[in-house]
């Protein structure tokens, strides 16, 4: 009877997948690829896109469904954490700051200014959203599909100015991918990180702190009166209403929240990976964010924190440690894009069946 | 009263075609900005036209049967990409090779859009984020595919065609041999001929049955037919005519002879038909119309700088004579009974239901077919390209041929021939001159690039949502006099079109 229990609220999904890691892992051990590295590389790379997948559940909640346009979010980061490197560290050293925590300010400024950016972009995509009721995903894919296609052309006549952005060629428009390593990048992950005692196994303490703590934060703010009445809008628009919640305002509260954390996710990522990437590389993000709350046991209706934690360490588990394994057997070179393209949209897919289930009316 | 009325009905048109409007506006604008000339904008349009408007009309029959706009299109047009693979694996050339392309790529497609059809019925409502992420997922697979099963799992020994080691297809695959042109260059006689023969072979079978059976009308008509065609096949050998038929690309001045003879003829013929066989009136008006019209454009050809320009410009014929085939058989499947039923479903899946009509099997035929179209759609434009982007060819098709239709002024639950071609007009004449004039405005032909990508998701976007708004509306007028009194239909109708 517990025991049952125990397995229906995890689902039989998330045991099956997870039951797949471990025999991806032991099955790595056996063909000899570093277990110790892919596994530090899954912990990195859990930190790193655990706050976008975090986005999807006050969109989720606040009933817009799964936020495909988490885009918008991701562009007011890009612009953040561009903004703070156009100021670079002579902004803060001008300021009198320890040279020592220069990276720090410098993606603090990021977060700061990016999450002012696409807390404004979310209440305008809120009322958008709130007119469109019932097409929420269909119309959010392509607003985040315009988004970046929009900015690719700011990104080309935007006035940054200092030269390790833009283009050394011309003289303007900024470059494909800037490399932060002269900003902020790793500051987090460096951040009292330590090697498991006797193996290569690196956490990265900071990172992860980072990524707690956005979650807790999140998960008191759905606990608090306002997070309450938010959830109730989204999974009972009229119950709610008659309880004299402001339904539209509560959706549009959802989706500048979820497109804020979208850009705090993008900037967190950027830090972890050590570039920021411009032009096209993040526009099927969303679709990954997506798949990883899915896998967590999230469905277009309900999402809460725990589904972010399990499906961003099963999703990023998957890529991570099945890719090397795949690679054995399937020798191809950009693998890991395709089997992303698969494992994502196949669980969007069936996660799509799912809630549309064969009604007939 | 009266005179708001017209004042509105003009502006609800403007208002119903913003999208359109603002985008011949547009086109205007980018072409003085672009600084091309006629004849090359006339040029490249041409070609593509008869490269894509077979793909946008494939969406048509998915929007009618209230399933909106298919994204899943893309995998119609993996199906030709494979198809077109084999055979050149296959090494088989020229038309021969074309036609092959055809019979492989049509079963393939129909599996692959009865897939999708039982895909999309677990998720009524939702069938175009469906059919996008499926679009998404299927390049997945067809990748995995092309990079690995091709060479690594089935044995392919071509070092044209694949890597060196063997394993995975090559980026690009060059068409030049095989089937390039094939079709564009395919001489129309030949397709006459064809139908000709086909034609006559119904007319003797139809004949000895109709003998069988002892009906002599139906056994003289059958007659009639086969005479039809004798006489028909006895003109492709009248000079000019013969001429005609064994050119493969016209000059755009002789196609717009050929075009005004052929409306000509065939108003005539229908009034004739009608008065003299069916003793029915017939409408003389519409049909003086037309035939002033097309002497009116006839006319045109004559002043000076048209008719250079018209001479400049050529375009492959059969291909053309595809396209209007299609939009025949879009028109003409909407009179059978499948078409009505797919209006049907359409418009209401419980009334459907209510009538018997079994929807989820209507469901899945619209979308086999469109699958099958696009294949074909994909197969003539990579004949035309000439050359085939292996990873690359499927990626934006159902984007593009999407965001045509909707600037033509289709929505998600109407769309039509005349707002595809339109559409594939303004869409193509913007991306044509795009770069040029982004070049010209601001000194950075990558502007004009991603200006003419984000136009083409913006208007999907803007298309889409425009829709939902109308929907919800439309809904609300709905809503209230069943809520409040059933009676006041009209006032609160007007009171909606009021805000």
């Amino acid at each position: 009877m517990n025991n049952s229990k125990f397995i229906d609220r995890i689902g039989w999904p998330r045991l099956i997948i997870a039951a797949f890691l471990v025999l991806l892992l032991i099955l790595a051990q056996i063909s000899g690829l570093g277990v110790q590295g892919l596994i530090s590389d899954t912990f990195r790379r859990y930190g790193q896109y655990g706050v976008l997948v975090l986005a999807m559940v006050p969109g989720v909640q606040c009933g817009i469904g799964l936020n495909f346009g988490i885009s918008l979010g991701i562009v007011g980061g890009l612009l953040g954490a561009l903004i703070s490197m156009e100021l670079g560290p002579e902004f803060w050293v001008g300021m009198g700051a320890p040279e020592k925590l220069i990276p720090l300010f410098t993606i603090l400024l990021a977060l700061v200014i990016g999450a002012a950016f696409a807390s404004v972009i979310g209440i305008g995509y809120g009322i958008l959203l709130n007119r469109v009721k019932g097409s929420e995903m269909t119309v959010s894919t392509y607003v985040g599909f315009s988004i970046i296609a929009f900015m690719n052309i700011a990104w080309l006549i935007l006035p940054f100015k200092r030269g390790d952005l833009i283009w050394t060629i011309g003289g303007s428009g900024l470059r494909t991918t800037l490399t932060l390593e002269n900003s902020f990048g790793n500051v987090f992950n460096r951040f009292l990180a330590f090697k498991i005692p006797h193996t290569e196994i690196e956490i990265p303490t900071g990172l992860w702190l980072f990524f707690f703590g956005a979650c807790f934060l999140v998960w008191l703010f759905l606990r608090s009166k306002v997070g309450m009445a938010m959830s109730a809008a989204g999974s009972n628009p009229a119950f709610a209403r008659a309880n004299g919640i402001n339904v539209d305002k509560m959706r549009i509260l959802g989706t500048a929240i979820s497109t804020a954390i979208g850009a705090v996710g993008i900037i967190v990522y950027a830090q972890s990976y050590g570039f920021v990437q411009l032009y096209n590389a993040p526009m099927m993000m969303g679709f990954s964010c997506v798949a990883s709350v899915l896998i967590g046991g999230a469905s277009i209706r309900r999402a809460n924190i725990s589904n972010v934690l399990i499906g961003t360490l099963l999703f990023q588990g998957l890529l991570t440690l099945g890719l090397p394994v795949a690679n054995r057997i399937i020798p191809v070179a950009n693998l890991s894009e395709v089997m992303r393209l698969i494992i994502s949209n196949g669980i969007i897919l069936y996660a799509l069946t799912k809630s549309g289930g064969g009604k007939n009316a | 009263m009266n005179n708001p009325v017209g004042k509105k009905n003009m502006r609800d048109m403007l208002f119903e075609n913003k999208v359109t409007l603002l985008f011949v506006l547009l086109c205007i604008g980018a072409f003085f900005a672009s600084k091309q000339t006629m004849g090359f904008l006339l040029g490249e349009l041409f070609t593509r036209i008869g490269r894509n408007t077979f793909l946008v009309l494939s969406l048509l029959i998915p929007v009618l049967a209230g399933m909106g706009l298919n994204f899943g299109i893309v995998i119609g047009a993996m199906a030709a990409q494979i198809a077109v693979f084999s055979v050149s694996v296959w090494g088989i050339t020229g038309f021969k090779g074309f036609a092959l392309c055809v019979l492989l790529s049509t079963p393939l497609s129909i599996l692959f859009g009865y897939g999708a059809g039982k895909l999309f019925n677990n998720m009524k409502g939702s069938e175009m984020i469906g059919g996008m992420v499926l679009g998404y997922c299927a390049n997945g697979l067809y990748q995995l595919l092309f990079l690995f099963i091709f060479g690594g799992v089935i044995p392919i020994n071509n070092s044209r065609l694949m890597i060196s080691g063997g394993v995975g297809v090559k980026n690009t695959i060059d068409l030049k041999d095989t089937i390039k042109y094939a079709l564009d260059e395919l001489p129309l006689l030949h397709v006459v001929e064809l139908a000709l023969v086909l034609l006559a072979l119904s007319a003797v079978i139809a004949w000895s049955a109709a003998k069988k059976k002892g009906d002599t009308a139906a056994g003289k008509r059958q007659v009639l037919r086969l005479v039809l065609s004798a006489v028909g096949f006895g003109l492709t050998f009248v000079p000019p005519i013969r001429s005609l038929l064994t050119t493969t690309r016209y000059t755009l001045l002789t196609a717009v002879e050929v075009v005004v003879a052929v409306v000509i003829a065939y108003t005539v013929g229908s009034v004739c038909y009608k008065k003299l066989l069916l003793h029915q009136e017939a409408d003389l008006k519409k049909a003086g119309l037309r035939i002033a019209l097309a002497a009116v454009a006839y006319a045109l050809t004559y002043v000076d700088s048209i008719y250079r320009l018209l001479l400049s410009v050529k375009v492959p014929v059969v291909t053309y004579c595809m396209i209007g085939l299609l939009c025949f058989f879009n028109e003409a499947l909407m009179k059978t009974r499948l078409g009505q039923n797919m209006r049907t479903v359409g418009q209401s899946l419980s009334v459907a239901t209510a009538s018997g009509i079994n929807v989820d099997r209507t469901r899945i035929i619209a979308i086999i077919f469109s699958t099958v179209l696009a294949g074909y759609g994909q197969l003539i434009s990579m004949q035309n390209i000439g050359t085939f982007q292996t990873y690359g060819a499927h990626e934006t098709v159902g984007q593009f041929a999407i965001a045509a239709l909707l600037v033509g002024g289709a929505s998600v639950q109407k769309a039509t021939n005349k707002q595809a071609v339109l559409g594939v007009v303004l869409f193509h004449t913007l991306f044509i001159l795009a770069p040029s004039a982004g070049k010209n405005l601001f000194g950075n032909s990558m502007i004009g690039e991603y200006f003419r990508v984000f136009v083409a998701y913006g208007v999907i976007a803007l298309s889409l949502a425009m829709h939902a708004w109308k929907g919800k509306a439309a809904q609300k007028i709905q809503l209230k006099p069943q809520g409040e009194k059933p009676g006041a239909g009209p006032s609160a109708e007007a009171e909606g079109a009021a805000q």
